[in-house]
């Protein structure tokens, strides 16, 4: 009788270890699916190109070895925008899974929120007004995207910033820089405005070391602290008075994720423009993907991997005319988010 | 998912009892007569009241402000109540719908259907008249809304607000990426299409009035009378379904009303989004959750802003102006800052 029992007890006990380890082991298998996926992706963004490298021979020339012209190619052309790429992905990925964790709401990415709005102001103005481009453009939208997040939280305090007045006072910034980007495109030169408008799509066209190398180094700080901060957030996922009971610092920990997400966001801003819908697509995409709420790395891999195959493509499909990244990531993104939608509601799974 | 998680907020608006908040909807009546004058009388050349009156009840071709004022003010003005009517009644209904506080008219794709149409028209047709892009906007605004609709509806459970909201945000981006590839490679469409993105009340005439009046009037119709589903409809799905309502048929019949609306005034005025998401969350903090209140309240202060918007951009930088999409963004942000600072917003 006892040892029926205790057979029972075990089967019970391995299910609810079941349960609680797919959750983690999924996320590890896709986050493993995605990073080779991505790394395939990087390796091939770097072979194609009007001097194709066979894709076998670009591991080699990314170390220094084969020929010395690929090799150049590779490491000094190819590499740092595909560079570009991944990392800007990434950075927008974060930032899109802490402003939707954070207000509660898929909409809430940071195209909403208004720092890729400022970031996209004042790159129109150095373009436009100041007759600017190239780096002067990133260092401009830096410096918007900084004075916007500080004006949004400025705006948005008020005994501590609840993440709902932070959302809609955002839509309220961006609503005012929208209308100065209209307005100035209106008064532009039309090839001023045609050169804002690819910058505004979001485009790595050109990137060289220049822009990969202090993206690379912000990352290297910012996500490890967005990493740290995923267990608060899920924390304040529950709601915030549980949170305080679980022992979180509420108001430290939002304004840690809110700049986080802000410095995420602004240096990919500066180094791409506003790369439509991949901070917008990357959790949701995840989280279908892993079947858990919140999802770091999977969200970074998915941003990373939609961006680098957003800009292959543009590269390449209408060759020799070059689409802007941000064109490609929407028209490639959107359908399979549209997919996974439809998916879920065949499956029962509700959106 | 959406706003169940909101921090709670006021369930009464400032004006409590029901004959006070008529009260209030005839000042904002007040108000907006204020406003309309204000319009027709202020612009490049400015008028005497006496001047519109004599203009309106004892025409003469032969006088030329009699002429400005019919050729000119008077439809402008016209476009200007019927569009911003539009906007705020569709904003009030699809945030009732979607039970998103974030969710403008926009959400269902309309603004960038319409402008992947308009795009489509000066680049492969070569259409360059406002009256030309007409048809097109409110096409592309159509077609797209009812695609974004079945998408979200797809699947046993219907189109929940989440869903729709959703596939609303992948398909405008998607629709805004084409639009963006056309206008990348192809400058002389850049050129016209910025004009019309800012979203303007100048130059429309007459025949602009008249085409998109049938469908912002049946809309808006259609958005009173429906308003107290609209508050089944808040409570969420399954409470609504309780109350006997059909959940499906409303959020259709509601979707409806936002095309006619949202398409018409876009198609009419290019894609002026600020009014449609912000004026009901004013009109919520005076009167409280009620739609039957909200709506109305929308319908009077959503014009009120886009017409005085339109004033100002005349008079600030005589003899050109200012867009009026550019002004209402410019007064309405501040306000609308203030408003979020100060009070708790109303529920949906």
């Amino acid at each position: 009788m006892s040892a029926v029992l205790s057979r029972i007890d075990e089967a019970d006990r391995a299910i609810v270890r079941g349960a609680r380890t797919t959750g983690r082991g999924r996320a590890v298998v896709v986050s493993a699916v995605l990073a080779v996926v991505g790394f395939v992706a990087f390796c091939l963004s770097i072979s194609v190109g009007d001097f194709p490298i066979p894709v076998a021979n670009v591991p080699g020339a990314l170390v220094g070895l084969g020929d010395p012209g690929a090799v150049f190619v590779v490491q000094e052309l190819r590499l740092p925008r595909a560079l570009v790429a991944l990392l800007v992905g990434v950075a927008f990925g974060l930032s899109g899974v802490i402003f939707q964790s954070l207000a509660h709401n898929p909409l809430a990415s940071p195209d909403i929120i208004g720092i890729t709005s400022g970031a996209s102001a004042a790159a129109v103005v150095v373009i436009v007004v100041m007759h600017g481009s190239g780096s002067a453009v990133s260092a401009g939208a830096l410096i918007g995207a900084t004075l916007t997040a500080l004006a949004i939280y400025v705006l948005a305090w008020k005994r501590g910033v609840s993440p709902y007045r932070l959302v809609l006072v955002g839509i309220g910034i961006t609503a005012v820089l929208n209308a100065g980007i209209s307005y100035l495109m209106t008064r532009a030169e039309i090839t001023e405005a045609a050169q804002a408008t690819v910058w505004l799509t979001g485009s790595i066209n050109g990137r060289d070391w220049g822009h990969a190398g202090p993206l690379a180094w912000s990352l290297l700080v910012l996500v490890p602290i967005t990493l740290l901060l995923a267990r608060p957030l899920r924390a304040l996922q529950l709601g915030e008075e549980t949170a305080r009971g679980l022992g979180v610092p509420v108001e430290r920990s939002r304004a840690a994720l809110v700049l986080t997400g802000v410095a995420l966001a602004a240096v990919a801003t500066a180094a791409a423009g506003p790369v439509a819908f991949v901070a917008f697509m990357a959790a949701p995409v995840a989280r279908r993907l892993v079947r858990a709420p919140l999802t770091m790395i999977p969200a970074a891999l998915v941003g990373a991997l939609v961006v680098l195959a957003a800009d292959t493509a543009g590269r390449r499909v209408f060759a020799p005319v070059e689409l802007p990244v941000g064109v490609v990531t929407g028209i490639i993104g959107a359908p399979y988010l549209i997919w996974l939608l439809v998916r879920a509601n065949k499956l029962g799974t509700g959106g | 998912m959406l706003t169940e998680e909101i921090p709670r907020i006021e369930r009464r608006g400032l004006v409590g009892p029901a004959s006070l908040r008529g009260l209030g909807l005839v000042a904002g009546l007040v108000c907006l007569a204020v406003v309309t004058l204000l319009s027709l009388r202020y612009g490049a050349k400015p008028m005497s009241t006496g001047t519109v009156f004599d203009a309106v009840v004892a025409y003469d071709p032969a006088l030329e402000d009699h002429v400005i004022f019919r050729e000119l003010r008077l439809p402008r003005t016209v476009l200007g109540l019927l569009v911003g009517v539009a906007l705020g009644v569709s904003g009030a209904v699809m945030q009732g719908v979607a039970r998103n506080p974030l969710a403008d008219p926009g959400i269902l794709g309309v603004s960038a259907g319409a402008a992947l149409a308009v795009v489509v028209a000066i680049s492969v047709l070569g259409i360059t008249s406002l009256i030309g892009y007409v048809w097109w906007a409110f096409a592309g605004a159509a077609i797209t809304s009812v695609f974004v609709y079945a998408v979200g509806s797809l699947g046993r459970a219907g189109g929940t607000p989440v869903k729709i909201a959703l596939a609303g945000a992948a398909i405008a981006a998607f629709l805004s990426s084409i639009t963006s590839a056309i206008l990348v490679v192809d400058l002389s469409t850049l050129d016209q299409f910025r004009f019309w993105a800012v979203g303007s009340l100048a130059e429309r005439g007459w025949d602009i009035v008249a085409q998109v009046a049938p469908f912002i009037a049946l809309g808006t119709v259609l958005a009173l009378v429906s308003s107290r589903q609209l508050n089944a409809l808040a409570l969420g799905d399954d409470v609504a379904r309780s109350l006997g309502q059909h959940v499906g048929r409303s959020r259709v019949l509601a979707a409806v009303c936002v095309v006619f609306l949202v398409g018409a005034a876009t198609a009419a005025a290019g894609p002026i989004g600020f009014v449609g998401l912000t004026v009901p969350h004013v009109a919520r903090v005076i009167t409280g959750p009620d739609y039957r209140w909200v709506v109305p309240y929308s319908a009077v202060l959503a014009p009120i802003l886009l017409l005085g918007a339109d004033v100002i951009g005349r008079v600030v930088v005589r003899p050109g102006e200012l867009q009026v999409g550019i002004v209402t963004a410019l007064i309405g942000a501040p306000f609308f800052i203030a408003l979020v600072r100060r009070r708790k917003l109303a529920q949906l």
